[in-house]
């Protein structure tokens, strides 16, 4: 089991057990979790907007103030808004998120669809090396990848979405040998269907929608690893206004600035929750529309 | 309080039952004597499962219950707190659930279950708690039982689970016992055993309350029959009664839908009509096209075997031969693990066989390749008994259709609305369905839809495995008349499988009737039904539930 | 059985096997000269004599398979090879820290269950807001990564409060804070699965026929749900140790606790190539064993698995 496989399984409990009648309504947990999937969307793409501030910007007169009116945040070691700084640093950890969840979705779709289209032979040969590399559990895969590249931010998004890879093929072989196995595909088949024909309209479309709510679950797990590795100082670097970066430069204040520290780790936990609530939603959706 | 009536077990004076804004039972009154079976028929949503466990005070939560009077073994049991119920449920009423496999703690023996009563109720040790387990299983005919307690209930089989679950129930020997669809899971033959079982109980002295959808089923050994409709018992009387002159149109629908016994055409689903009117006629309907001598499906000598989880190979059709005559249904009947199913597939060329082969029209079927098949493929359809399973849940009603007809239609013309329209027509839904997907609809519904998608492309053969099997006995009433109709209107050959013989009576000119993998015997309809050679045939022919009292 | 069993151990050699063949050509992959890097990297102006000495020493010179090979024979006979920056043999080394991250990640283990199975228990008992007040707690659990709730838990507990001290120096309440950062994600994940497992039991008929025969709510709790509940959970807890050993990278480091994680850390920093090989080898041995005593676990608590 990876940890995607986890987030999948749960997703799938949550969907399955929720009551089937009104799927369209709206709770209040996906209100919020809309809301701020929207804050966020626009505070990577136009930080300008929410936070018109220079996330750079000295002021060493301004160090270590406490959140107040002038500073909801605080202010870190050399003056600079902390506030200003997480918005600004929303595209660093989306964009690395989505781009670690592109990597492993990607490397995954390939190793899933080859060991679930392509006959025992190929199966057999994937999952066994699928079960190897799940012997590398959580982060120490990435591990393993930065000490042979060196850190950095690009290696480890890289090493963060190789390590998801797994978990994703995984979870693509399955879902594509279950709907290969499926009441309907057999109904096609004595309608006359060819398998091109099976393979284009039923199975791939089935197989694919769900990897949707996959990718949403996967991308908050992707900003915690991508942040983990920032904070250990194998990722971003500071003064990047990476969230994990932050975190990372206020642990040595920790005793004196705690608002350094806090408010980039809340924004990390208000994304996965949002796209962990999102995930399910959607998932639920697409079961009972 | 109820001096007046001593020999009642369980006294109900208009029971009503409601979720939040919903009633489900409005309004139910009846009573059941010591030694006395009550059968509660209705259909799902009537509200005969919420009656039964309101008698348990196991509504809900969120059930509101009121009745006039609700007296177990004479004594009042309204309003009771849980802890007053607790110590009556197991000891005044013992229930049984459908299904034992999920009705008995999947993780615990059996015998651990059957002595919980024990340990609920009484001070008994653990060693005269064993002893009394083993006395009840002996009751209720589970043999060996000291082997049997250590056993979990997925390691018994359909029949033995079911007896322990009535051991666990009447383990205290309560004066109530309630049973809640206690043999629909079960094969034929196994159900009739169940049923002697519990009609064993009654003659012991216990008031049955029996709940089930069947009326041929319940009319076997219930002293009186109510029937429930809508959260009201809408006719009470003997089975005698009930079954063979119907007051009421809910119960004279029932008794017509029950296939056993009626002569092949004749009608089971009635339409409304005004509760004077006398009941239709049942004429037989003779066939519209008369049985000609040529085999449009052969089954020579099939033979196929699967690889057991432990290795070894476990033969599941053995050396299967019949052939369906054109315009004529041919009925297959077994229980479960007969092979079926594998028959099915077999003939829809969806496995291949290891001996033997299948033709259609005469060529080649089984032995050709899927490419060459493929051209032949419109003419055999397919309905199944997982109507929903059997849709691509993104499609749409329009969408399943289309696709269906697009076969016939390579280039893509423009499909006219009307065409799809007319294909429901057929049978016998609206167009509003169209644009709902098959998850929106009911059972009955997505059957329809079934067949229509299978009649899309113009089919000469049908292939039905258990088409009617998850219905409703209304709704299975409409559905097989539905086939019937169309049997006549396109001169289609049937296959028809069901483990209902009473189903396959009704609809079949020949039947074969499979065992263990094996055709034990094949011929006429009425041959088979008359004059069974086989005894596996006489059997299962006497387990049939009749209507005749 | 023993059928069983021996397929199960060769299935782990294998993976062994294919772990240790994969780092060692991992590693070729590393780009300059690896004589260089045990002399301490490129900016390091080693003398050619003293590389020429390394790649001796430690058999850079021969081919690939050849090194390969007596890579494999080395680890089979449990040496590891020696570290490049401490210049110690790895295999003793790596051993001395895996107690401390052993008992950390079991107690955080017991720990989460604790909570998991209190938090199901009680939110599946309370009606509809205990169960949205459950749920919410378990999704926002969940989401809390490592360094963060460490960092909090040490600015209210150690710095606010005084109760705990923010470095675990040995005692048991240095273990508090380190523990309850594991474990409380972690509960979130258990919990979830194992409120929606015990809602479905509590639904079920056999339930039911249970409440039929006068079972008490806690009778019902007790003999039968949470019995299934904990089913998916304990089939998880294989999953669940390796990420708390992934987890004990970070909170080592933090509550700067001797351990494993805090050993690859800064092994993974110094690029000492045989010691991350070391502790990843050592690492995938236990969860190999932890998967093999999951699988045991599910098969004790679940009666119906040792039937077929």
């Amino acid at each position: 089991m990876s940890d995607l496989e986890v987030q999948a399984e749960l997703s799938d409990r949550a969907a399955r057990s929720s009551q089937p009648g009104r799927p369209r309504r709206i709770g209040a947990a996906e209100g919020v979790a809309g809301v701020l999937a929207l804050f966020l969307v626009v505070a990577a793409a136009w930080p300008q907007l929410l936070a018109p501030g220079d996330p750079l910007g000295i002021d060493p007169l301004s160090a270590f103030q406490p959140p107040t009116l002038a500073h909801g945040f605080g202010t870190d070691e050399s003056g600079r808004d902390i506030y200003t700084r997480i918005l600004h640093g929303t595209q660093y950890s989306l964009l690395i998120g989505a781009a670690a969840t592109a990597i492993g979705l990607g490397l995954g779709i390939v190793l899933g669809t080859l060991a679930g289209m392509l006959g025992r032979v190929v199966d057999f040969t994937v999952n066994r090396f699928l079960e190897v590399l799940f012997a590398f559990p959580g982060l120490l895969l990435a591990l393993l990848i930065i000490v042979i590249y060196g850190p950095g931010v690009v290696t480890a998004t890289i090493a963060v979405g190789l390590s998801t890879a797994p978990g994703y093929a995984r979870i693509i072989r399955a879902q594509l040998i279950s709907v290969r196995s499926t009441a309907f595909v057999e109904a096609a088949t004595v309608l006359g269907r060819t398998r091109w024909q099976i393979l284009l309209r039923h199975i791939l479309p089935n197989t694919l929608a769900p990897l949707f709510v996959l990718a949403t679950l996967g991308i908050g797990q992707a900003i915690v690893w991508a942040a983990t590795l920032s904070y250990l100082g194998l990722g971003a670097e500071p003064p990047t206004a990476e969230w994990g970066a932050m975190l990372s430069a206020g642990r040595t204040y920790i005793t004196s600035a705690w608002w350094m520290s806090f408010f980039p780790g809340l924004f990390i936990v208000l994304t996965i929750v949002t796209a962990t609530v999102l995930g399910r939603s959607i998932d639920r959706r697409m079961r009972h529309a | 309080m109820s001096m007046t009536e001593p020999a009642a077990a369980l006294t109900v004076r208009n029971l009503r039952v409601g979720f939040r804004a919903d009633p489900v039972v409005r309004g139910v009154s009846f009573e059941i004597a010591r030694g006395e079976c009550l059968a509660i028929v209705g259909e799902s949503g009537s509200g005969k499962s919420v009656t039964a466990r309101s008698l348990l005070g196991l509504a809900g939560a969120n059930a509101r219950v009121s009745a006039d009077r609700l007296e177990l073994a004479g004594r009042n049991v309204l309003g009771l707190t849980d802890r007053a119920w607790r110590a009556r449920r197991g000891k005044d009423v013992g229930l049984v659930l459908q299904d034992a496999l999920v009705s008995l703690d999947p993780l615990r023996p059996i015998g651990r279950e059957i002595a919980d009563s024990l340990r609920l109720h009484t001070t008994l040790g653990a060693a005269a708690r064993a002893r009394r387990v083993l006395e009840l299983l002996d009751a209720v005919g589970l043999p060996d039982p000291a082997r049997q307690v250590q056993k979990l209930s997925g390691q018994l089989s359909g029949g033995e689970r079911q007896r322990a679950l009535i051991a666990a129930a009447i383990a205290l020997d309560p004066p109530l016992l309630i049973a809640d669809e206690p043999t629909t899971a079960l094969d034929v033959t196994v159900q009739a055993q169940i049923l002697a079982l519990l009609e064993q109980i009654t003659r012991a002295g216990t008031a049955v309350l029996l709940i089930s959808h069947d009326l041929a089923v319940v009319s076997r050994i219930a002293d009186r029959v109510a029937v429930m409709h809508d959260g009201l018992l809408v006719e009470t009387g003997s089975s005698r009664q009930v079954l063979g002159s119907p007051r009421r149109e809910q119960t004279r629908r029932m008794v017509a839908a029950i296939p056993a016994d009626k002569p092949r055409g004749t009608r089971l689903s009635l339409t409304l009509r005004a509760a004077d009117a006398p009941s239709p006629p049942r004429v037989p309907i003779p066939s519209a096209v008369p049985p000609a001598s040529t085999a449009v499906l052969e089954a020579i000598g099939l033979s196929r075997s699967f690889r057991r989880p432990d290795g070894s190979r476990h033969l599941a059709v053995d050396d299967v031969s019949f052939a369906l005559q054109r315009g004529t249904t041919l009925g297959i009947v077994g229980e479960s693990g007969s092979g079926k199913t594998t028959t099915a597939r077999l003939l829809l060329a969806l496995l291949a066989p290891e001996r033997g082969e299948v033709r259609v029209f005469g060529e080649p079927w089984s032995a050709a390749s899927e490419k060459t098949r493929r051209g032949l493929r419109p003419s055999v359809g397919a309905i199944y008994q997982d109507a929903l399973g059997s849709f691509d849940p993104r499609w749409s009603v329009a969408e399943i259709l289309t696709d269906a007809l697009g076969l016939l239609q390579r280039r893509r013309a423009p499909l006219t609305t009307a065409r799809l329209v007319t294909l429901l027509d057929e049978v016998g839904l609206a167009a509003a369905v169209l644009p709902r997907r098959p998850l929106e609809l009911s059972g009955g519904q997505r059957q329809r839809v079934g067949i229509a998608r299978a009649l899309a492309a113009r089919p000469e053969i049908l292939i039905c495995d258990e088409p009617v099997s998850s219905l409703d006995v209304s709704v299975q009433a409409q559905v097989l008349d539905l086939l019937d109709d169309l049997q006549r209107e396109r001169g289609l050959s049937l296959i028809f499988i069901s483990h209902d013989l009473g189903v396959v009576q009704h609809v079949s000119d020949e039947i074969a009737v499979m065992r263990a993998g094996c055709l034990v015997e094949s011929g006429p309809a009425a041959r088979v039904f008359a004059a069974p050679q086989h005894p596996y045939s006489m059997q299962l022919l006497a387990a049939v539930p009749r209507l005749s009292a | 059985m023993i059928g069983r069993v021996a397929a199960r151990l060769g299935g782990a050699v294998f993976v062994l096997w294919a772990v240790a063949s994969i780092t060692f050509f991992a590693v070729r992959l590393i780009p300059g000269d690896p004589a260089q890097a045990v002399l301490g990297g490129p900016g390091s102006q080693a003398s050619p004599e003293a590389l020429a000495m390394v790649r001796n020493e430690y058999g850079f010179d021969q081919p690939v398979l050849v090194q390969y090979l007596a890579q494999l024979g080395r680890l089979a006979t449990g040496d590891l090879g020696r570290s490049y920056a401490l210049n110690q043999d790895v295999g003793p080394l790596v051993l001395s820290q895996l107690g401390g991250t052993l008992l950390l990640a079991v107690l955080a283990l017991a720990l989460a269950w604790l909570l998991a199975l209190a938090l199901a228990a009680w939110s599946t008992r309370g009606g509809t807001v205990a169960a949205r007040v459950g749920s919410g707690l378990e999704t926002v659990a969940a989401a809390l990564p490592h360094f963060w709730l460490a960092t909090s838990l040490i600015v209210v507990f150690s710095i606010w409060l005084g109760v705990f001290p923010p470095v675990s120096t040995g005692g048991a309440t240095g273990l508090v804070l380190p523990v309850l950062t594991l474990a409380i994600p972690l509960a979130g994940f258990l919990g979830q699965i194992m409120r929606e497992s015990l809602l479905l039991a509590l639904e079920s008929p056999f339930v039911l026929s249970a409440r039929s025969r006068g079972e008490s709510e806690r009778g019902v709790l007790w003999t039968h749900a949470l019995r299934h509940a904990s089913l998916p959970a304990i089939s998880l807890s294989g999953w669940a140790f390796g990420s708390l050993i992934s987890g004990a990278v970070v909170v080592e480091t933090i509550f700067a606790r001797p351990g494993l994680g805090r050993t690859l850390l800064n092994a993974v920093t110094l690029r000492d190539v045989p010691m991350v090989i070391g502790v990843v080898m050592i690492v995938a041995v236990v969860y190999i064993l932890m998967t093999l005593l999951t699988d045991a676990a599910t098969r004790l608590a679940d009666p119906r698995l040792r039937l077929s």
